[in-house]
């Protein structure tokens, strides 16, 4: 209940619950469709990315926002490139672009000479976040949650079916890129809460874990979305008490969810599947 | 004067490799058009050429006298099986739903109305009781009626189906001959790519038989006959006849 306390008496910890939170709820929900497009790596790539984006906006004094999204969306069309035009496997190209933008990121990072700042875009420090940084997230979760909206019908049929997408006049390829801009978006607004690395954990882990629950795309949204923003209030709430890194915490806060579901989902389920097949047994046994 | 689907001087490659050589035909619609080749003929590249879904070197297709830009919302296609992720979350019901957002367009949301059109579309393939299902708990004969069911519920005017009966069962592939018959009937017109060769003549109409180019286009008795069966699949007189190709 000290928590509870120290929330109402903090504007700090106002701040991180509120990002944190909506850190989760879209991390969820673009997760979703990055799982079922089988994008899970793309997702990591687009994290590691926006590093020499933020360093180069460092260097130039201006919002890192700005260099990020440059720089994923850079990231995004290079991997489409070196996939499309040459036999290189699609998990290769995205490791062999992701790898060297994050290397010329830590390089120029280095030469920029923020040390501390480098540890906090790697793992992220949620107690630190401004008033701005809440602002932006807040502003890139609007925008991410409409987006999502409007164009649901549209997201649904590229996702399941492209190329009856494609039949009926959708433009696949124009879909795709968008929402590598909003995965962009997401990663650079989950920067402070989880950091660089750790992202993928938050885009990934919820929605597979509603992935195990659900035969519906909107109830899958909306469970990841319910268990991204779980895993923060967890996280949160754990890294403060104990004095931990919040996004390693949240992390494990959201990989704990997914055990559960892992082992006790009703149809998924690890546990659920055995009783099943000893019930089989049993009954031909007899 | 009865409208025709044109193709004309179509050439397709990848990657520099030739796929379809100047294929030309003309095609009265209101027909059940069965795509013959052998493996590797281009037949699945012909008919997404037809569809625009891929990048041509040269060529113009026609349906009915209209580019294919202004027929889109007017063509539903039917993917090969394995071309889906049959994890997918969604349901047997929400799947034939999908069929009805080509005429909805942006912004806008299936009505009440969608839903009841959707589930009649269900009906016509005898899958309604499966509308809850998630699509991969279906066998596979099950799950292309539902998609069949998809491609009516876009009131398509040419219906394009990419080797609907590999392997299916007799009684879908029952169902879903029919439909396609009756769709011809109602002045639709369908094309299938199909490699079965025994039931040529009871399914289709006109014939397209290609490898990489065009080896004949017309009625089934003009097309389906040894020499040109022979030229298409390079296999010899006594076993086309076990496959029933016509003398």
């Amino acid at each position: 209940m000290e928590f509870i306390h120290d929330l109402i008496a903090y504007e700090f910890l106002q701040r991180a619950f509120v990002t944190s939170i909506v850190v989760g709820i879209i991390c969820g929900v673009i997760g979703c469709f990055i799982v079922l497009r089988g994008m899970a790596l793309m997702g990591d790539a687009i994290s590691h990315a926006v590093l020499p984006g933020v360093a180069i906006s460092y260097m130039l004094g201006i919002n890192y926002f700005y260099g990020a999204i440059v720089s994923g969306i850079l990231t995004a069309l290079g991997i489409g490139v070196i996939n499309q035009n040459s036999r290189v496997k699609n998990d290769s190209s995205i490791g062999l672009v992701f790898s060297a933008a994050f290397a010329l990121g830590i390089i120029l990072i280095t030469i920029a000479k923020s040390a501390t700042d480098l540890t906090q875009i790697l793992f992220g420090n949620v107690l630190s976040v401004r008033a701005s940084d809440m602002w932006l997230t807040v502003a890139v979760g609007a925008i991410v949650l409409l987006a999502v909206l409007l164009f649901y019908k549209e997201l649904l049929v590229s996702s399941f079916d492209e190329t009856m997408a494609a039949a009926y006049g959708l433009k696949t390829r124009l879909i795709h890129y968008s929402i590598m801009v909003l995965l962009t978006l997401v990663t650079v607004a989950s920067l402070q809460t989880v950091g660089v690395i750790l992202v993928v954990s938050m885009l990934i882990t919820p929605a597979s874990t509603a992935y195990l629950l659900t035969n519906r795309l909107s109830t899958m949204i909306g469970l990841a979305m319910f268990f991204g923003a779980l895993s923060s209030m967890i996280g949160l709430y754990v890294s403060f008490l104990y004095n931990l890194p919040s996004g390693p915490v949240i992390a494990l806060a959201t990989t704990s969810i997914f055990l559960l579901a892992f082992l006790f989902s009703p149809r998924q389920g690890v546990l659920g599947r055995k009783l099943k097949i000893n019930k089989r047994r049993m009954a031909v046994g007899k | 004067m009865p409208q025709t689907v044109d193709v004309s001087n179509l050439y397709i490659s990848y990657y520099g490799k030739e796929v379809i050589k100047n294929v030309s035909f003309s095609l009265q619609t209101g027909k059940l058009v069965g795509i013959l080749g052998p493996n590797g003929a281009g037949k699945s590249t012909l008919m997404k050429a037809m569809l625009n879904l891929i990048p041509r070197d040269g060529g113009e297709v026609t349906l009915g006298g209209q580019p294919l830009t202004s027929m889109r919302k007017k063509i539903a296609y039917v993917p090969q099986r394995s071309n889906i992720d049959w994890d997918f979350p969604i349901i047997v019901k929400d799947t034939v739903l999908l069929g009805t957002f080509p005429t909805l367009g942006l912004l806008r949301w299936p009505k009440k109305r969608d839903r009841e059109w959707a589930l009649e579309c269900l009906r016509k393939v005898g899958m309604e009781q499966f509308m809850h299902n998630q699509i991969g708990e279906l066998s596979g004969g099950q799950q292309q009626r539902v998609f069949l069911a998809r491609a009516l519920a876009q009131k398509a005017e040419y219906f394009f189906l990419d080797e609907p009966f590999v392997g299916i069962d007799v009684a879908s592939e029952t169902v879903i001959i029919d439909i396609l018959k009756s769709l011809r009937d109602e002045g639709k017109t369908v094309f299938v790519v199909h490699h079965d060769l025994s039931k040529v003549e009871s399914y289709f109409d006109d014939l397209i038989l290609m490898d990489k180019e065009l080896i004949g286009c017309g009625p089934v008795d003009d097309v389906f006959r040894p020499e040109l069966m022979q030229e298409a699949y390079q296999i010899p007189f006594p076993m086309l006849g076990k496959l029933g190709v016509g003398m």
